[in-house]
């Protein structure tokens, strides 16, 4: 039996479907059977961000409608044989699912996978309750600001009375130099806040603009920070012990390069 | 102004980073505080369970809530005593 992991944040815009696709394809790339699924019905994305957009024929509503059989709405990834999605439905809303049927689609998908990565929509209304149903375990993510922290409290506590315990954090778009100044919140400030456990940080890093604006996550990008990051992170969840990132180590590093040329 | 003032009483809280962390403190309280009745029903048993190691207490008139003004929240809580127990049976100390 595979492993069901929900990934939420509350707010919107602070990278789950970026998260989702580059902890999907890490956990490929280690050589697993990943199914990612697309809880954001009517707003779909997790198949632009991973490129796969144009194949998508069935969704995850024609599925727990019974239009379609399981296996024929679920889209093999280009890159890694292990890798597929369960696309969204676009053109229905949150209410086209309920709990009962993302319990059994997610049992369904563990059989058959060893990881089921859900993709959560932004909010706590049906959209989320449906994502969480089916989930063992569940990944928050925030940003270094008052608004995402204070949701993901928020989400924390909703997961908590939803039997979901012990959630794990993922700190997003990290600028290591404005931590330095005092003028963002570092991870410790924020793991001091919310009281969980880290899986991981991600440094802001604008290859993933570029890998997003290409289909491509940014795990398959060795020059890309966040794409270590996550890369690590999937290693994690498969229960290595990585350290964190270093992040003040670069801005080192950065400093002596400049320094070095002439910049400073 | 209030810049000026914040680093006059301590660098430490001139960063906005701190700023954020003390608003967050206090919207968090204000967020969490919203507790369920549930809970509040567990912790009244709880309080019950300690604070008759020590003294009668009249359960039923026991009233237990969360007070909430400007800035801070506040357990409140309103404990009839009907006697004190001669010998308070404390609970070993652990450690």
């Amino acid at each position: 039996m595979g492993e069901v992991i929900v990934i939420t944040s509350g707010k919107g815009g602070v990278g789950k479907t970026t998260a989702t696709a580059n902890i999907g394809t890490a956990l490929a790339a280690l050589g697993h059977k990943v199914v990612m699924v697309d809880t954001d019905i009517g707003l779909r994305n997790l198949d632009v961000v991973l490129g796969l957009e144009n194949r998508i024929v069935y969704d995850i509503v024609d599925v727990t409608h019974g239009n379609c059989r399981l296996k024929q709405a679920l889209i093999k990834d280009k890159r890694f044989e292990g890798l597929h999605l369960l696309p969204a439905a676009q053109t229905k809303d949150k209410t086209a699912v309920n709990p009962d049927q993302m319990r059994e689609l997610c049992s369904e998908l563990a059989k058959e996978f060893d990881y089921v990565i859900i993709d959560c929509p932004a909010g706590i209304e049906q959209g989320f309750k449906n994502a969480i149903a089916g989930a063992e375990r569940a990944i928050v993510v925030t940003t270094p600001e008052v608004s995402a922290v204070r949701d993901a409290d928020r989400i924390i506590g909703l997961l908590e009375s939803a039997e979901l315990r012990d959630p794990k954090l993922i700190v997003n778009r990290i600028r290591p130099l404005m931590v330095k100044k005092g003028d963002m919140m570092s991870m410790d400030d924020i793991i001091d806040i919310l009281a969980v456990n880290v899986l991981g940080i991600v440094p802001e890093d604008e290859m993933i603009v570029v890998t997003t604006n290409k289909g491509e996550p940014a795990v398959l990008d060795n020059n890309s920070m966040a794409g270590q990051a996550y890369r690590n992170m999937a290693r994690r969840i498969t229960g290595e012990e990585i350290p964190l990132m270093d992040l003040e180590a670069d801005i080192g590093f950065m400093n002596k390069l400049k320094k070095l040329i002439g910049f400073k | 102004m209030l810049e000026f003032l914040l680093r006059v009483f301590g660098k430490d809280s001139s960063s906005s980073k701190n700023v954020a962390k003390e608003r967050l403190r206090l919207v968090l309280v204000h967020d969490r505080a919203d507790v369920s009745p549930q809970l509040l029903e567990e912790l009244k048993e709880d309080l019950i369970k300690v604070i008759s190691n020590y003294m009668e207490i009249d359960e039923s008139a026991l009233e237990v809530n969360l007070d909430t003004s400007d800035n801070t929240v506040a357990l409140v809580a309103n404990i009839p005593v009907i006697r004190m127990k001669r010998t308070a049976k404390r609970s070993e100390k652990i450690g």
